[in-house]
């Protein structure tokens, strides 16, 4: 398989000054080098809590956020150079999918505007093309083509979902970037967008980056996974083995934590100790040393180096 | 969130049974159609001709043939009355649509971009707006000359600041919803997410002000002409018969009686209709 | 509470600075040549020549700016081009009057608007509440001049309770307040039409919070929760939107004083205006610019101590 996106030392800070008369700037580091890459095909995961910068990644990898730093190559092109039409064509191939499926449509337009927009926009059908092709691409998510002259607030938080990856899939993109794609939805309906979406991916070949905080479902849906703390990725591996057995604490705390099916196979669980450390000013020396359970002295003297292991690897001195 | 979402759209229904369940603003609508009407049939409506004298009869009561009496110079105070709601509607309407277009681009604009430049318009249009709007308006008429085209300028340059801070705060919201993103996602240009995508979301806010603006507008029109700032005579005006009829007023006080009816029922109307609107429209009221 | 008024002081300055970049661009730049506007269409050359060095109209535009800003800060409002006089001393001659009738109207404002708002909220919806909607609405659709003539047919000529002309004697008390009343009324119902509206949907507004049902179920009396918890947190709004329509006041008390015929700022400008007097219409709009950022910096203060939580923001 050859790789579809490429994402080397990526960097996005925020800056916030408040205060009067003497403003106070602090910086946000909300992605601090962050590097991966994406297979043809392959569904990539972003795991972490809520702040960890795994959204920013997806929004910068898109340029809908402007990086500050680092390099995304998409098919060997380089996106953050891209200006205008160049821009316009990539994003083109890569399209996002956004957690909220109520603000994701534009509450003034029927569906059929919102799935012929991006193709007259591009210029790839238009009228009673575009029209059919958009009937067609409903029925794939599977809507009826009677959507088409509705608007969004006449259809249920799943159904919208459904329209939203219609939407993206307009454009024939090879790459789908998805936000959180099911945790705004009810649990029943959460399965039926996951089938869809997995569905999707083995018929059109496409590529994903699925950013969720729910481990339950990027070990269902992903074959690989980025597990993402405070900015950086703390471990990258196969889903089957990250999960199975972590190399970073970090990773094996969020494992633990998350719920497992069977409560008698969950063994004692350790304690997260502190709280979660601001990213305006993370620790120094490895971000998690102050909740770690192995914490030792270089940890808090310099951020750990990546180790590899065979396809995984962990920034972590325990590897 | 998700409540904001429900009711963009269905609530057009809402809104408008709830629109027409408040007396208050079916009388407005049925009183600015009337003065629209009249002003509009004023060639038929009028008995006589507006600005011809009739010297004989002078400050006349009214009577059969002058339902409203005449004025100083023997004018037929009902022929001017209708012709003088075309000042006022002309003046105001296209003031107060020139300030929607300038000042909502310019709020539009500024909400979109955001960051500093965000901040230094809304700045320059705060300035604008703690101007007392009938000096600002005064002065500017005074410093152009009193005629048609600079009373509209005066009274729109007074109007542009509201405009733009009104169009400013919902865009502020809307740009952060995810369909403004997927719109750069699948590479619109800026241009038609804010023309195509955020417009048609602001817009009744936006109209709502403009009945009541164009309340405000028809006042400061008929204040300038009261003052003398106003399209100058024989044309006649609402403001400037007011005047007329205020220097005579201890010979005729009758006069300026139904010049200042008809302007405070057409101000009167606006605003009916203005805040009838706003309550059907907002949202903080469906809440309740 | 002082760090507070600093703060707020510092932040009026570039306010000030701002205004008065406005005034001169409006006084200045928008009419192209004032000295063409002062003497007319039919002026020689030579007399426009000999006006624009008199005015300094003939230097550098950014030299007229800094010196224009340099002489409003300092308090140098320049003299009338037609009196010759200066400007302030001009002013300070009728301002009392001005004073008299917009406080008086801001009086009136007040205590009407204010108990007519809360009584129509707590009687939401019922007759009282009605009322006071139609009359409020009524009341801010009156143009001031129309009310005023209004009120002078009934009240000067056909009633003749009050005078027709209302060029008071400062010194004597009875006749200032004789003459006050018909354009303090006539300016004061405008203000409480605003007035009331605030407050009515301020209170509405409060009056639904969770701290006021808190209180409801605790057994704090009904009366008390309207005066202590509701009015209070009510007031805030009101204040801010009672600075707001200074501005309002500002320029229906030119109007007013027009109408009764009193001698104020208004009477001042209007008179500028016809004698094409520029001098004296840049000082006032640079008078007037004072008097608003004066007025927004008391709002803001007012704030402060109505909420305290203001004062540490």
């Amino acid at each position: 398989m050859t790789t579809l996106l490429d994402v080397a030392g990526l960097v996005k800070h925020f800056t916030v000054t408040k205060g009067f008369p003497r403003p106070v700037t602090t910086t946000v580091r909300a992605v601090d080098g962050v590097s991966f890459s994406v297979r043809r095909g392959e569904a990539y995961g972003l795991v972490g809590e809520s702040g960890c910068g795994k959204s920013t990644v997806a929004r910068a990898v898109l340029r809908l956020i402007e990086p500050d730093d680092g390099t995304v190559r998409f098919d060997g092109a380089d996106v953050r150079a891209a200006r205008g039409e160049t821009l316009a064509r990539l994003r083109r191939r890569m399209q996002i999918i956004f957690q909220d499926p109520y603000s994701s449509l534009n509450p003034r337009r029927t569906i059929g505007q919102a799935l012929t927009e991006p193709m007259r926009v591009h210029g790839l059908a238009s009228g009673r093309a575009a029209r059919d092709r958009a009937a067609a691409l409903l029925d794939e998510v599977g809507m009826p083509p009677s959507a088409l002259d509705r608007y969004p607030h006449e259809f249920s938080g799943g159904q919208r979902q459904r329209i939203g990856i219609a939407r993206a899939l307009t454009v024939e993109p090879e790459l789908l970037i998805a936000d959180e794609p099911v945790s705004a939805l009810d649990v029943s309906v959460q399965a039926q967008v996951l089938l869809l979406l997995r569905d999707l991916q083995k018929r059109r070949n496409l590529a994903f980056v699925f950013v969720s905080h729910d481990l339950g479902v990027v070990r269902w849906f992903c074959d690989r996974v980025a597990v993402m703390y405070l900015g950086r990725i703390v471990e990258e591996g196969s889903v089957g083995e990250v999960f199975a057995e972590p190399l970073h604490p970090y990773a094996r705390v969020l494992r633990d934590a998350s719920p497992v099916p069977d409560p008698s196979g969950r063994g004692a669980l350790p304690r997260i100790v502190g709280e979660i450390p601001s990213a305006a000013n993370p620790p120094a020396g490895c971000h998690f040393h102050p909740r770690c359970p192995h914490v030792r002295d270089a940890c808090r003297a310099a951020y750990p180096g990546w180790r590899r292991r065979g396809e995984r690897g962990a920034a972590c001195v325990l590897v | 969130m998700s409540t904001a979402a429900v009711v963009a759209v269905s609530p057009v229904r809402r809104a408008v049974a709830r629109f027409l369940a408040n007396p208050t603003t079916g009388i407005g609508i049925i009183l600015c159609i009337l003065v629209a009407l009249s002003a509009i049939l004023a060639p038929i409506l009028s008995p006589h001709d507006p600005i011809e004298q009739d010297v004989i009869a002078q400050l006349s009561p009214p009577s059969a043939t002058h339902p409203l009496g005449t004025d100083y110079f023997g004018r037929d105070v009902l022929s001017r009355i209708l012709w003088g709601g075309r000042i006022s509607l002309i003046v105001s309407l296209t003031a107060i649509a020139a300030a929607i277009v300038i000042g909502g681009a310019i709020g539009m604009v500024s909400g979109y971009i955001g960051g500093r430049f965000d901040n230094f318009v809304m700045r320059v249009m705060d300035v604008l707006l703690s101007f007392p709007s009938l000096i600002l308006g005064l002065i500017v008429v005074a410093l152009l000359g009193p005629d048609l085209v600079n009373l509209v300028v005066a009274i729109g340059l007074t109007a542009i600041a509201p405009f733009a801070r009104i169009a400013r705060a919902p865009v502020l919201a809307l740009k952060e919803r995810a369909f403004v993103e997927a719109g750069r996602a699948l590479g619109y240009s800026h241009a038609r997410i804010l023309f195509v995508h955020i417009l048609p979301n602001i817009l009744s806010e936006v109209l709502v002000m403009g009945s009541l603006w164009m309340a405000t507008a028809v006042r400061t029109e008929a204040s300038l002409s009261f003052i003398g700032l106003g399209v100058k005579p024989p044309t006649p005006t609402w403001g400037g018969m007011m005047r007329d009829g205020f220097e005579n007023i201890l010979d005729a006080p009758w006069l300026p009686i139904f010049p200042g009816v008809a302007i405070l029922l057409l101000v009167l109307a606006l605003n009916m209709v203005g805040d009838g609107l706003r309550d059907a429209t907002d949202p903080k009221l469906r809440a309740e | 509470m002082i760090g507070f008024v600093v703060r707020r002081l510092m932040a009026a300055a570039p306010t000030l600075i701002a205004v008065l970049t406005l005034v001169f661009v409006i006084v200045r730049i928008v009419p192209g040549d004032p000295a063409l506007v002062i003497l007319g269409d039919q002026a020689t050359p030579e007399a426009i020549a000999a006006l624009r060095a008199r005015l300094g109209l003939d230097r550098p535009l950014h030299e007229q700016y800094f010196e224009f800003l340099f002489a409003s800060l300092t308090g140098d409002f320049g003299t009338s081009l037609v009196t010759g006089r200066p400007i302030v001393s001009e002013v300070a001659a009728v301002l009392p009057h001005t004073l008299d009738l917009t406080g008086a109207a801001m009086v009136i404002g007040t205590v009407v608007g204010v108990p007519v708002g809360i009584w129509a909220a707590l009687h939401r919806n019922r007759a009282i509440d009605v009322a006071a909607r139609i009359l409020s609405l009524l009341g801010l659709s009156f143009p001031v001049f129309v009310s005023g003539i209004f009120l002078l047919l009934l009240f000067a000529l056909h009633w003749k309770i009050f005078p027709v002309i209302g060029n008071a004697n400062l010194a004597d008390p009875v006749d200032r307040l004789h003459k006050l009343v018909l354009p303090a009324i006539t300016l004061g119902l405008v203000m409480a039409a605003y007035i009331t509206r605030v407050t009515r949907s301020a209170m509405l507004h409060v009056l639904s919070e969770d701290f006021i049902r808190t209180a409801r179920a605790k057994g704090v009396p009904w009366r008390a929760v309207v005066w202590k918890h509701g009015l209070r947190n009510a007031l805030i709004p009101v204040v801010t939107v009672v600075g707001l329509y200074v501005g309002i006041l500002i320029g229906n008390s030119v109007l007013t004083e027009i109408v009764f015929n009193r001698p104020g700022l208004g009477k001042i400008i209007v008179g500028a205006l016809n004698q094409r007097d520029y001098s004296m219409l840049q000082g006032l709009m640079v008078i007037y610019c004072f008097l608003i950022v004066v007025v927004n910096l008391i709002t803001d203060l007012t704030y402060g101590l109505i909420d305290p939580r203001v004062k540490h923001a």
